[in-house]
């Protein structure tokens, strides 16, 4: 059956009524002040690695460690979910949200045993970031190979 | 002064995601993904350093500074141990990063029930 050009413009008039409208301010104003608060939290631990005399890069990796920490527990009380659906991305984009899929995935699926299950599973999230990530800065490293070597 | 960088420049890298997420059709799986590789590229044209100098964590903890990290390894092993840094640098510079969150992720999930929905 075809639906006509109305019936297309009425199907898209009742999503659009049935469908909660999400608001673009509110939910950018929580996902600041989440996000926000997770750096500052990160930049408490930066300092904080940094005065034991830590160099920038060391103190980095020590602070994802502890975020990811962190993050790994609240998960897996299930906290950080809840945390979740009041900040959208301000939860999704530091790294305690990438910790946060790599760990729900890993308790998710490990009813399903250990190689598969938990195993395989734990990546569905790591998987792909560090497939992209790695692409993307291995083609930068052939570049920047290039120009220094025909530059320098 | 640093920690209120932090928030308003990590807040903002944040408030792009959720535009993304409630104006775009894109799942959150590829509004990581394509932090990350923004964050690699804009590591690689030396942009991305600036923004860390500025504003710290700020930077480093959203999923840009994890794509940041990838090609600042790969760059820096290059000037040391030349092409093979093309291939090691970017592990090697994430490493800590990624073993925490594997070894953590096996540990919570070795401790943890799954939530009943």
């Amino acid at each position: 059956m075809n639906m006509t050009e109305q019936g297309k413009q009425d199907y898209k008039l009742r999503v659009s009524e049935v469908c909660p409208q999400t608001n673009l301010l509110s939910g950018c104003a929580k996902a600041f002040l989440v996000g926000g608060s997770i750096c500052v939290l990160g930049q408490g631990l930066l300092n904080f690695y940094q005065n034991m005399g830590l160099d920038m890069q060391t103190a980095s990796t020590w602070v994802s460690v502890t975020l990811i920490f962190f993050s790994a527990i609240t998960t897996g009380l299930g906290w950080y979910d809840n945390l979740g659906k009041f900040a959208g991305a301000g939860s999704i984009i530091p790294i305690t949200g990438f910790a946060n899929g790599v760990v729900a995935s890993a308790i998710e699926f490990k009813k399903e045993g250990f190689i598969l299950g938990l195993g395989s599973k734990l990546f569905t999230i790591a998987g792909p970031v560090i497939l992209y990530g790695l692409i993307t800065s291995s083609l930068v490293g052939v570049i920047y190979y290039l120009v220094t070597m025909l530059g320098g | 002064m640093q920690l209120f960088h932090a928030f308003w420049v990590g807040g903002l890298i944040c408030t792009i995601g959720q535009i993304l997420l409630q104006r775009t059709k894109l799942t959150p799986a590829r509004i990581v993904v394509i932090f990350v590789v923004a964050g690699a590229i804009l590591g690689g044209l030396g942009w991305y350093q600036q923004l860390i100098d500025f504003a710290g964590a700020g930077a480093t903890v959203p999923l840009t500074g994890f794509g940041y990290s990838l090609s600042h390894g790969v760059m820096q092993e290059i000037e040391t141990a030349g092409a093979i840094g093309i291939l090691t640098g970017g592990l090697k510079a994430t490493a800590g990063g990624i073993a925490a969150a594997v070894l953590f992720g096996f540990i919570g999930a070795v401790l943890f029930q799954p939530k009943l929905k």
